[in-house]
């Protein structure tokens, strides 16, 4: 049996997971200082992907990275190829599982007390010592909920990566892809078989997700 | 030991414009709610930044903008002891106080300082907890020992006794005292509460809807406190406009009464205030026929609200508070009070 769209489906979603981490802690904390119409603005842009239909985030990425298009082509002369490329994934990952980690650490940012910033501040802690020691680990729990939201959606990715990379068994397919590939050509034995292989990688998830949240319970108790 | 703070920040509905300085000690902002207190503690610590002004804190500008001087809060050397006490939750006290010691020198040296100061305030017992294991008394310990190993020049102290049980308050003011003055270090308290500026402050600035209205001895202040508004904020119940009618005669239309005043009446008063508790039934001065409209039993205390004979009806009835001793209360016929308790007011 043929591995690759599992090995694919977790390489393509961590490393798009690593990527909305960064991406979304670094925008989640510029937006929540911007005057309020650019915070509206802004926010509505950055969520859009959340409710747009994954075919259509797909269409636009093909109409920035597509080889017909500048984007796209330029990247090509240099030898970076998003279009029918596995890597291609990791862009339509980011680029529709973004706005949960996003939203999430956003919430976790705005009910921080900022009070916590300021006394560091006048005991003379960096701003970078400030943010990375006692902000985000303050914001632990709401950023955490955000990667794992995130990573599960971007495991779970089929339309926009569809668009995108379409399906190569051997070098761009996923698990979403595989199963609908398969079933479209009546093997429905595989297609059996790698739903089993998702439904116990979400398993697995959920289960890591409760004992997390068990344990944060713990720790407020005492 | 001083600082010099002279600074306007506008807030649209409200506008700060505030201006004092100290001279060591202890140092109180009293004002009622909202009348920005905190903000301008946030604007000496660097952590707002006023519209226009200038902070000075012995001889070094923190801030001038006619000069374009805004230290970030990090070089200010002032400490800043939040009402909430602000300890990083994720740290343990001991992590915590470390905080404070980030910048100097070798481990040792700082783990020797944590000790001391950790014994000195008691809080040596709690080095391995985290803040939401340990009560709010022993946070402020924590947070005054953060701050104090930092050696900041001043301290600033916002409500610092606001998040404690009653019972704690007034044993932690009196800690508070005597930690400042045993580390020698100068402090600025905001809060609006009498007994608290009352207890630990030798200098009052009273604060009045964002303008500093006055400064002065904290004792004087109570027993001259001028301003109507300063006369409410440390506590007095009993106000009424007043109409001189001659140098030692006063008239207050809405209680009916005129009282006679031994020391010669200023021309721009036109407040008077009585202290609920100076009233005396068997005081021959300002003696006035009064009728009693409710008595409230307190566990120490028994509080009469009352009129005077002649009030006029919309006007707001009087307080007259009385310690409670052995003998039932009997409601007396008139109630007189000492014409030196009598304060007169600027409003």
């Amino acid at each position: 049996m043929n591995l690759f769209p599992l090995w694919n489906s977790l390489r393509i979603a961590l490393i798009a997971t690593v990527i909305i981490f960064f991406l979304g802690v670094f925008l989640a904390y510029l937006v929540k200082k911007c005057p309020k119409v650019l915070k509206g603005i802004i926010d509505v842009v950055l969520t859009l992907p959340l409710v747009l239909p994954p075919t259509v985030c797909g269409y636009l990425l093909i109409l920035v990275f597509g080889p017909n298009h500048p984007v796209g082509a330029f990247l090509q002369t240099m030898g970076i190829q998003f279009f029918m490329d596995w890597k291609g994934g990791i862009l339509a990952s980011v680029m529709v599982a973004f706005p949960l980690m996003y939203r999430t650490t956003r919430g976790a940012f705005e009910s921080f007390d900022e009070n916590l910033a300021s006394a560091g501040k006048t005991l003379g802690l960096s701003n970078f010592y400030i943010f990375w020691r006692i902000r985000m680990p303050a914001c632990k729990n709401g950023i955490i909920a955000g990667l794992v939201l995130a990573f599960a959606r971007a495991l779970g990715e089929y339309g926009a990566t569809s668009m995108l990379i379409g399906y190569n068994q051997y070098r761009t397919a996923t698990i979403s892809t595989t199963v609908a590939y398969a079933w479209n050509n009546n093997d429905t034995q595989t297609a059996l078989v790698w739903v089993l292989i998702n439904l116990f990688i979400s398993a697995i998830v959920l289960v890591l997700i409760n004992i997390f949240e068990n344990n944060n319970k713990k720790g407020a108790k005492l | 030991m001083s600082l010099y703070v002279d600074i306007k920040k506008d807030f649209g509905s409200f506008k700060l414009n505030v201006k004092f300085e100290t001279e060591g000690g202890v140092t109180s902002i009293l004002g009622a709610s909202g009348t920005g207190k905190s903000m301008t503690l946030k604007c000496i610590a660097g952590i707002e930044k006023p519209d226009s002004g200038i902070i000075v804190l012995n001889g070094r500008t923190l801030f001038d903008s006619s000069k374009k001087i805004n230290l970030p809060p990090q070089k200010r050397h002032v400490g800043y002891m939040f009402q909430n006490y602000a300890l990083f939750p994720n740290m343990t006290v001991r992590q915590n106080i470390m905080c404070g010691m980030h910048n100097q020198g070798k481990e040792v040296d700082k783990e020797s300082k944590l000790l001391a100061i950790a014994k000195k305030l008691k809080i040596d017992h709690l080095l391995k907890h985290r803040p939401h294991q340990i009560s709010g008394g022993q946070a402020q310990r924590v947070a005054l020992a953060r701050i104090l190993v930092n050696d900041p020049e001043i301290i600033l102290l916002d409500e610092p006794f606001s998040a404690l049980d009653e019972h704690l308050r007034n044993r932690l003011q009196i800690e508070m005292k005597e930690n400042l003055n045993e580390f020698n270090k100068e402090a600025l308290l905001v809060t609006h509460n009498r007994d608290e500026a009352y207890v630990l402050s030798n200098e009052t600035v009273i604060l009045s809807e964002g303008d500093s209205l006055m400064q002065g001895k904290t004792k004087e202040i109570f027993i001259k406190p001028i301003y109507l508004e300063t006369a409410i904020i440390t506590g007095c119940k009993n106000f009424a406009p007043c109409i001189k009618v001659d140098d030692h005669t006063i008239d207050i239309p809405d209680w009916g009464v005129k009282f006679h005043i031994d020391e010669v009446v200023n021309e721009d008063i036109n407040y008077v205030g009585l202290r609920a508790h100076e009233f005396e039934v068997n005081e021959k001065e300002n003696k006035n026929n009064i009728k009693v409209l409710e008595v409230i039993e307190q566990p120490f205390e028994i509080q009469v609200r009352f009129k005077y004979e002649n009030q006029i009806d919309d006007s707001e009835e009087l307080l007259w508070t009385l310690k409670k001793d052995s003998k039932p209360f009997v409601s007396p016929k008139h109630l007189g009070i000492k014409s030196n308790h009598i304060l007169l007011l600027k409003k």
